[in-house]
C-alpha cells in the first residue's frame, strides 16, 4: 500500500514548498503532519514505512502521555494517529485519548475526537462506554453543531446496552425546531431500531409523525425506517399505502421545492425509496396494488430517458411493477423499459437491464426472448460482472431442454475465472452427484480441462486438478463415485507429468495401483485406471509398478478387463520394445498362461444378452471367418506362441486390419449363419454367438446396438491409450498424420458426440485419432465407414442419420437391380442397406465386391473418386436445367466402369429432385436393360433421353406419372409388377428446399428455445467486391440453400431446416460473427445432431469455394 | 464506523481487496461489483466511480439503488469540489476531517441523509464558521485564515459505506 500512497504523494514536496510561499490554505510544511506525510513520500520500501511509522507511533505515545500536551496539540496528534491506523498500524494507546479529546475539547477539537473515535473503535468496544456521558452532554447542549455531532456519532456507533440512557433525549429531538436536528434524530432512532428493535417499540407513533413532518427532508429520513419496517412486516403498514402513493404523486408531480431537484428530476432518491416501499406493500396484494397503478404509470411516463438518475427511477419502477399484483398494461410498458436498459450502449444500464431481466423472467421467461441476442453477446462480454449477471439470468431460465447448454456455459465461466474454486466445486459436484449425474457433466469437465492452448493458466488449472486428485486418492477412496474415479484416472493419466518435478514419480502410479486393488472399484473404472497407468508408464520407474499390476490383474475374470490388459500390453509392447523385451516376453507368456484357461469359451455370460438381442430383432451371429482373419493379424504381431485364442481381444486392437477376399465373400450375405461354418474352425474356435454384433473387422461395433445392454465402455478404452498425450514413439509405422479431410470429417462428426453419447468421456480428438490409426491399412472408404457407421447407425432414431445427404441407391430386398443381358455374366449393382438396421457388414461387403464401386455415404465425403468427369449436364431435362443444382456425384459403377450411376440434386421451389443418371461408358451399346427401382419414400417418375449409350434417368418426389422410355438403343422396362417403382433414398437429405424463411424477431425467439448448440470457427471466403461476411454467407446460401435472415455489421444470422426424415422440418439456426480472419459460427437446433452435421456441410462448402 | 466487529487486519484486507478489485477494472466496464464474503456476502455490492487518480468506492447492501448511489458519488464529488474550490487529491489528504464532515452530512450511520448539494454546503459552512470563530479566539488574528487550515486535521479520505450494515470501507488511501 505504501507504494500507492507514495505514487500519489510523489508530487508533494514541490507542492508543499509552493504552499509555504502562497500560504493559502495548504498545510504548513513545518507541521508535524506535514513532516509525516513528507516522510512517507520519501520512502522506498514497505520496510522503511514500517520503521518510520513505528518511530512516529513512539513519538505520539510519548506526547499523549505528557501532561503538558494541550487539547490543540492533542488534536494534531490524533490526526497523526489516524494516519498510522489508516496505514494498518495499531495505535490502540491513543483510543482513550481520542475519547478524552471528545469529552474535553472545544467544538473543533471535539469533532476530531469524535472522528477519531468513530474510526478507531467498533460497536462492541468497551471504550465506547466512556463516550456515553459525553454524548449525553452534547445532546443537551445548546450548540446545534454539538448536537449534530453527537447525533452523528450515535448513528455511527453506540453501545447497544446504553441506548436507554440517551433515548429520551434523542426522542426529544424529534420535535426540535431545527429541521436538520429532527432529521438526524430520526436516523439515530433508526439506528437504534436496527441494533435494538425492542428499545424503540414505543415510539412508532413518533415515526409516523416524522413521516408527516412539514419538512420533506425529515420525511425522507423517516422513509428509511419505514422501508425497513415494511420490509419486515408489510401487513402492519398497509394503511400507509395511501400516504406513500400521495407522497410519490406529489414528488413526481413536481410539488416539492426546486431545491430538491437533481438534474431537473424531482427528488430522485426519494422516489426510489418510495417505489421500493410500494413494492413491499403491494406484493401479493391486489387491493393495495390497485391503489398504486396510477402513480406507477405516472412515474414511468414522467421519467424521460435523459440522465442516469431517471434510469435509476425507471429501474425501480419496473421492479415494483413486476413485484406488485400484475396489471397487464403496466407490465407491457415495464417490459418495454427493460428493453431500453438492455439495448443501451452504456454498460451500467446494460447491467441493470440484465438484472431487471433476471428479476422478471421469474414471472415470465418469455420476456428474455426479445433480448436473446444481447444476452448472447453479454455472455462473451469482457466484463466479468456482466458475464456473471448473464449467467444468473440464464440460470433463471434454465429448463429441461437447455440445461446442458447453460451448465456448459457456466462451467466455461467458472473455468475462466476461478480456477481453484472451479476444481473444488467440481470435486464436490462429482463426489455428491456421483453416478447419478448426467454423463455430460464429466464429459464437459474433461473437455474444459483438456481444451485450450497450453498456456500457463491452463497448466495451473490442470496441475491443481492433479494435485487435488492426488490428495483425494491419498485419503479414503471407498466413498468416491465410480464416475469421479474415472475422471480422476483420466486426469492423472493425462496431466500427472505436470507435477513430476516436485514429487516422487512413482507416487501417482502407486495411488492408481491402490485403486485397482480396491474391491469397490468397478471393472469399468479399473479399465480407466489401467488406461491412466498405461499413459504413465512411459518412464521405466512407472513401468515396474505397472508390470506388477498387470501380473495381478490380468487374472481378472471379466473379459472386458482382460481386453483392456491386453491392449495395454500391446501398447507397451510397442513402446518399450527396445529396452524391455525380456520382461515383456516373460510377462506376456505369464499373462497368456493365466489367461487361456480362464476363457469362458462358451461365453455363457453373454447368453442373456444374446437372447435379448435376438428377441429384439437383431440378426443372429455368423461369419467365423472373421476370426480366422484375426488370427492372421496376430501373426503380424509375432504372437504366435500364444496366438491360438483370444481373437476377440485382439480384434479390439485391430492394428493391422486387412481384408482377405474370402472374408469379403463370406461375410457379405445377410443370410449367413454361424453353424454352417463353425465346423471349419476346429475345436479351438470360440463360439461367439451374438458377438458379431459387437465386433467388426474394423474394430468395435457395439455402438450400433442399444448402448444399455452391451458393455459399451470398450470403445472408449483404447482411446486414451493412443491419444496424443501418450509417448509419440508408439507405432511409428501407423500414419500419424491423417490427412486434413479426414480430420475435418472426423471433427465434424464427433464434435457434438459428447452431448448425447456417454461413450465419449475421453477427449474427442483422441477418439478420432484412434480410429484413423487403426484403420490405416484399410482403404479410405473403410476408414470413413468405420468412423461413422457405428455412430450414425447408433443414432438412427435421430435426424442426424437423415441429415447427411449421402445418397444410397437402394432397395428393400435387393431391388434396384439393373441387369444388362448383353454382358456375358449378369452384373449387379446391388446396394443393400438394411434400412436402418445397423447391419454394417452387409453393406460394406457389397461395396467391396464391387471393387472401386461404392456407396456414397455421408454426402460423398467418402473418398470415392469419380471414375471420370461426366459430361452429364447436357442431359438435364429442359424443365430442370435452369434450376440450382448440386454437382454430379458418381454413385457407383461396376467393375470395368462400363456402367455407372451418378446423381445430382436439383432444387425446385416445391421439391427436391434427385436425378440419377445411368450411363454406359462402353463402346458397345446396351440393348436391353431392366431397371427396377424401389423406393419407400420417394415417388418416382422416369425420363429417358437415351442418347447413344447414356441413359439418363431421374426421379423426384412428384407422383408417379409419366414414363418415357424406349429409344432405339435401350429399352428400359420399369418392372412395375413387382412393386410400385420407387427409389429408396434412405438418407438423402438436404437442408434447404424451400429455405426456412424467418424474420429476425422469430429467429430471436427460436434461438432461445433451442437447446443444442455448437460453436466453431470457419474460414472466411474473400472476394474482391464483397465483404467477407457477405461473401461467405452467399457461398453458403448458394451451396446449401440456407436462408440468410439478416446481416448486421460483422454479424449475420442464417436459418435452414431439415428437408425430410424423422426430423423433418426441424430448423437449425446459425449465428455468424466475423472474428479476425475467421468466421465464428454458433449453431443451434432442437435436434442434437443437426448442428454438427450442418457445420460439416458448411466447412465442406467453404473448403470447396 | 465499523459497525460489525472487525479487527484491524480484516479492515486492511478489505481495503486491499477492494483496491485490487476496482483498480483492475477497465474504463469500459460497469461500475458495479458484486461483493465477496469480505464485504458481507453477495447481497452487498461495491459501487465505484473513477475520477482521475481517485476511486470513490461505496459499499452498499441490496436496499440501495445502484444508479442512485452512482449519482450520490457524483453529488459527493461535486460538493467536495465546491467546498475546496477545485478539489484535488491533496485537499482530500490534508483535510480529511472536512471530507468526513461533508460525508457525514450526506450519509449518516449508513443512511442517505441529504442529497442536495446546497443543503450540504450550508451545513458544512455553518461548522466552518464556528471553526473560524474558535480559531479567531485561539490564534493570532493575522494568522487566522491559514491557521484554520493548518489546524484542520489532514487525513486521507476514507470511503464510505451506505447501507444498512454500515460497513465503512476506508479504501481511498490505497487507491492513491
Amino acid at each position: 500500500m505504501s507504494d500507492v500512497v507514495e505514487k500519489t504523494l510523489s508530487a508533494l514536496p514541490s507542492l508543499l514548498s509552493l504552499d509555504s510561499q502562497a500560504g493559502a490554505g495548504k498545510l504548513s510544511p513545518s507541521s508535524k503532519l506535514g513532516n509525516l506525510i513528507k516522510g512517507i513520500t520519501e520512502l522506498t520500501s514497505k520496510h522503511e514505512e514500517e520503521t518510520l511509522i513505528k518511530k512516529e507511533l513512539e513519538s505520539i505515545k510519548e506526547q499523549v502521555a505528557s501532561p503538558n500536551t494541550t487539547m490543540r496539540q492533542m488534536k494534531e496528534i490524533m490526526v497523526r494517529a489516524i494516519y498510522c491506523e489508516m496505514l494498518g498500524y495499531q495505535a490502540s494507546f491513543s483510543y482513550i485519548h481520542a475519547i478524552k479529546l471528545a469529552q474535553q475539547g472545544s467544538v473543533l477539537e471535539k469533532r476530531v475526537g469524535y472522528l477519531a473515535v468513530s474510526l478507531f473503535l467498533n460497536e462492541t468496544d468497551e471504550f465506547l462506554l466512556l463516550l456515553v456521558n459525553t454524548v449525553l452532554k452534547d445532546l443537551q447542549s445548546t450548540n446545534l453543531i454539538e448536537v449534530c455531532m453527537a447525533l452523528t456519532v450515535v448513528s455511527q456507533m453506540f453501545p447497544k446496552d446504553m441506548i436507554p440512557a440517551i433515548l429520551p433525549v434523542v426522542e426529544e429531538k424529534l420535535t426540535h425546531p431545527k429541521e436538520i436536528i429532527r432529521r438526524k434524530a430520526v436516523l439515530a432512532l433508526y439506528k437504534f431500531y436496527l441494533i435494538a428493535p425492542n428499545q424503540v417499540q414505543h415510539i412508532h407513533s413518533k415515526f409516523r409523525k416524522a413521516l408527516c413532518d412539514k419538512d420533506p427532508g425529515v420525511m425522507t429520513a423517516s422513509l428509511h425506517i419505514y422501508l425497513q419496517l415494511i420490509k419486515e412486516n408489510p401487513e402492519s403498514y398497509k394503511d400507509l399505502t395511501g400516504s406513500m402513493v400521495t407522497i410519490l404523486r406529489q414528488v413526481v408531480g413536481g410539488k416539492l421545492p426546486l431545491d430538491f431537484n437533481y438534474h431537473s428530476v424531482p427528488a430522485p432518491w426519494l422516489q426510489i425509496q418510495l417505489l421500493r416501499i410500494l413494492a413491499y406493500l403491494g406484493k401479493e396484494d391486489q387491493g393495495t396494488s390497485e391503489m398504486m397503478y396510477d402513480v406507477l404509470e405516472e412515474s414511468l411516463r414522467r421519467a424521460e430517458m435523459n440522465h442516469n438518475i431517471t434510469y435509476a427511477i425507471l429501474f425501480e419502477c419496473v421492479k415494483t411493477i413486476y413485484t406488485v399484483h400484475p396489471k397487464s398494461q403496466l407490465l407491457e410498458k415495464a417490459a418495454e423499459c427493460i428493453g431500453n436498459f438492455v439495448l443501451s450502449p452504456k454498460i451500467n444500464l446494460k447491467y441493470l437491464g440484465l438484472k431487471a431481466l433476471t428479476y422478471v423472467v421469474q414471472q415470465d421467461a418469455n420476456l428474455a426472448l426479445p433480448h436473446q441476442m444481447t444476452i448472447i453477446e453479454c455472455l462473451d462480454h469482457s466484463d466479468v460482472i456482466i458475464k456473471r449477471e448473464t449467467l444468473e439470468l440464464l440460470f433463471r431460465i434454465t429448463n429441461a431442454q437447455n440445461v446442458t447448454v447453460i451448465v456448459e456455459k457456466m462451467l466455461e465461466f467458472l473455468r475462466l475465472t476461478y480456477n481453484v474454486w472451479f476444481i473444488q466445486t467440481m470435486n464436490s459436484v462429482f463426489s455428491l452427484g456421483g453416478d447419478v449425474m448426467q454423463p455430460d457433466i464429466p464429459n464437459n469437465f474433461l473437455r474444459l480441462l483438456a481444451e485450450g492452448v497450453d498456456n500457463v493458466e491452463d497448466r495451473q488449472l490442470r496441475l491443481f486438478a492433479v494435485d487435488s486428485y492426488v490428495s483425494l486418492l491419498q485419503g479414503e477412496t471407498a466413498k468416491l463415485p465410480q464416475r469421479f474415479l474415472q475422471v480422476i484416472s483420466w486426469v492423472l493419466g493425462e496431466y500427472s507429468y505436470l507435477r513430476e518435478e516436485e514429487s516422487d514419480p512413482g507416487s501417482v502410479m502407486r495411488l492408481l495401483a491402490r485403486l485397482l486393488d480396491q474391491r469397490h472399484t468397478s471393472t469399468e473404472t479399473r479399465s480407466w485406471v489401467l488406461g491412466a497407468m498405461t499413459k504413465l508408464c512411459s518412464s521405466p520407474v512407472y513401468t515396474a509398478i505397472y508390470w506388477q499390476n498387470l501380473h495381478c490383474y490380468s487374472t481378472e475374470r471379466h473379459w472386458l478387463y482382460k481386453t483392456k490388459c491386453l491392449s495395454s500390453l500391446f501398447k507397451l509392447y510397442l513402446t518399450t520394445l527396445i529396452f524391455e523385451v525380456d520382461l515383456i516376453i516373460s510377462c506376456l507368456s505369464w499373462l497368456w498362461c493365466c489367461f487361456i484357461p480362464q476363457v469362458d469359451s462358451s461365453l455363457s455370460f453373454l447368453d442373456g444378452y444374446v437372447s435379448d438381442a435376438l428377441a429384439a430383432g437383431a440378426a443372429p451371429y455368423k461369419s467365423p471367418h472373421q476370426r480366422q482373419e484375426d488370427l492372421v493379424q496376430e501373426k503380424a504381431l509375432s504372437l504366435e506362441p500364444y496366438g491360438l485364442s483370444l481373437p476377440v481381444s485382439l480384434s479390439s486392437c485391430s492394428i493391422t486390419d486387412r481384408r482377405s477376399p474370402t472374408l469379403l465373400s463370406m461375410s457379405s450375405g445377410l443370410s449367413g449363419n454361424s453353424t454352417e461354418l463353425s465346423h471349419q474352425e476346429g475345436s479351438t474356435t470360440l463360439k461367439l454367438e451374438g458377438v458379431k454384433r459387437v465386433w467388426g473387422k474394423d474394430g468395435y461395433l457395439a455402438q450400433q446396438q442399444s448402448a444399455g445392454e452391451t458393455p459399451t465402455p470398450l470403445v472408449e478404452l483404447p482411446s486414451p491409450l493412443l491419444s496424443p498425450q501418450s509417448p509419440p514413439s508408439q507405432k511409428p509405422s501407423s500414419g500419424l498424420e491423417p490427412d486434413q479431410e479426414k480430420r475435418q470429417l472426423a471433427s465434424s462428426l464427433f464434435v457434438g458426440l459428447g452431448s448425447h453419447n456417454s461413450v465419449c468421456l475421453v477427449r474427442l480428438p483422441s477418439t478420432v485419432w484412434l480410429f484413423i490409426k487403426n484403420c490405416q491399412s484399410a482403404n479410405q472408404s473403410n476408414v470413413v465407414k468405420s468412423l461413422f457407421k457405428p455412430f450414425y447407425i447408433n443414432s438412427c432414431q435421430s435426424a442426424l442419420h437423415n441429415l447427411l445427404d449421402s445418397t444410397t441407391v437402394a432397395s428393400e430386398g435387393g431391388a434396384a437391380t439393373t441387369t444388362t443381358p448383353q454382358q456375358t455374366s449378369q452384373r449387379t449393382l446391388d446396394h443393400t442397406t438394411s434400412n436402418g438396421n445397423p447391419h454394417v457388414e452387409g453393406t460394406e461387403q457389397r461395396v467391396e465386391a464391387g471393387g472401386p464401386l461404392s456407396l456414397i455415404r455421408g454426402n460423398g465425403m467418402v473418398a470415392v473418386v469419380p471414375p471420370r468427369d461426366l459430361p452429364l449436364t447436357s442431359h438435364l431435362p429442359a424443365e430442370l436445367s435452369g434450376l440450382a443444382r448440386s454437382e454430379f456425384t458418381p454413385l457407383c459403377s461396376d467393375q470395368d466402369s462400363s456402367l455407372a450411376l451418378s446423381a445430382c440434386r436439383v432444387y425446385k421451389e416445391d421439391a427436391l429432385v434427385l436425378l440419377v443418371f445411368i450411363s454406359n461408358n462402353n463402346d458397345s451399346a446396351l440393348h436391353q436393360m431392366v431397371l427396377q427401382l424401389t423406393c419407400k419414400e420417394l415417388e418416382v417418375y422416369i425420363f429417358q433421353t437415351g442418347l447413344n449409350n447414356k441413359v439418363p434417368l431421374f426421379f423426384s418426389e412428384i407422383p408417379v406419372g409419366r414414363s418415357r422410355n424406349q429409344d432405339r438403343n435401350t429399352r428400359v422396362s420399369s418392372n412395375r409388377d413387382l412393386e410400385k417403382p420407387r427409389i429408396f433414398c434412405e438418407s438423402f437429405r438436404n437442408f434447404c428446399s424451400p429455405p426456412l424463411t424467418v424474420s429476425t424477431g422469430d429467429y430471436g425467439k427460436m434461438w432461445l428455445s433451442f437447446s443444442h448448440d455448437l460453436k466453431q470457427n470457419l474460414r472466411l471466403v474473400t472476394t474482391e467486391h464483397q465483404e467477407p461476411l457477405t461473401a461467405t454467407l452467399d457461398a453458403l446460401k448458394g451451396k446449401l440453400h440456407l436462408h440468410v435472415v439478416d446481416i448486421i455489421g460483422s454479424e449475420g444470422i442464417v436459418a435452414c431446416r431439415l428437408l425430410q426424415g424423422p426430423g423433418q422440418g426441424q430448423p437449425c439456426l446459425l449465428h455468424c460473427r466475423v472474428h479476425a480472419d475467421s468466421l465464428a459460427v454458433w449453431l443451434r437446433s432442437p435436434v442434437p445432431e443437426l448442428p454438427d452435421s450442418l457445420l460439416y456441410h458448411c466447412q465442406k462448402a467453404l473448403t470447396e469455394t | 464506523m465499523w459497525t460489525l466487529e472487525r479487527n484491524e487486519d480484516t479492515e486492511q484486507q478489505i481495503i486491499r481487496e477492494t483496491f485490487h478489485l476496482v483498480s483492475k477494472r477497465d474504463e469500459n466496464v460497469c461500475n458495479f461489483l458484486e461483493g465477496g464474503m469480505l464485504i458481507g456476502g453477495s447481497e452487498n455490492r461495491l459501487i465505484y466511480r473513477h475520477y482521475a487518480t481517485l476511486y470513490f468506492v461505496f459499499c452498499v447492501d441490496s436496499s440501495e439503488s445502484e444508479l442512485g448511489i452512482l449519482d450520490l458519488i457524483q453529488v459527493f464529488v461535486e460538493t467536495l469540489d465546491k467546498c475546496f474550490e477545485n478539489v484535488c487529491e491533496l485537499d482530500l489528504i490534508f483535510h480529511v476531517d472536512k471530507v468526513h464532515n461533508i460525508l457525514a452530512e450526506m450519509v449518516m450511520g449508513g443512511m442517505v441523509l441529504e442529497t442536495n448539494m446546497n443543503e450540504i454546503i450550508i451545513q458544512v459552512d455553518a461548522q466552518n464558521k464556528m471553526e473560524k470563530s474558535e480559531a479567531g479566539i485561539a490564534g493570532a488574528p493575522a494568522r487566522a485564515v491559514s491557521a484554520v487550515k493548518n489546524m484542520n486535521l489532514p487525513e486521507m479520505p476514507r470511503n464510505i459505506n451506505i447501507g444498512d450494515i454500515s460497513i465503512k470501507v476506508p479504501n481511498l488511501p490505497s487507491f492513491k
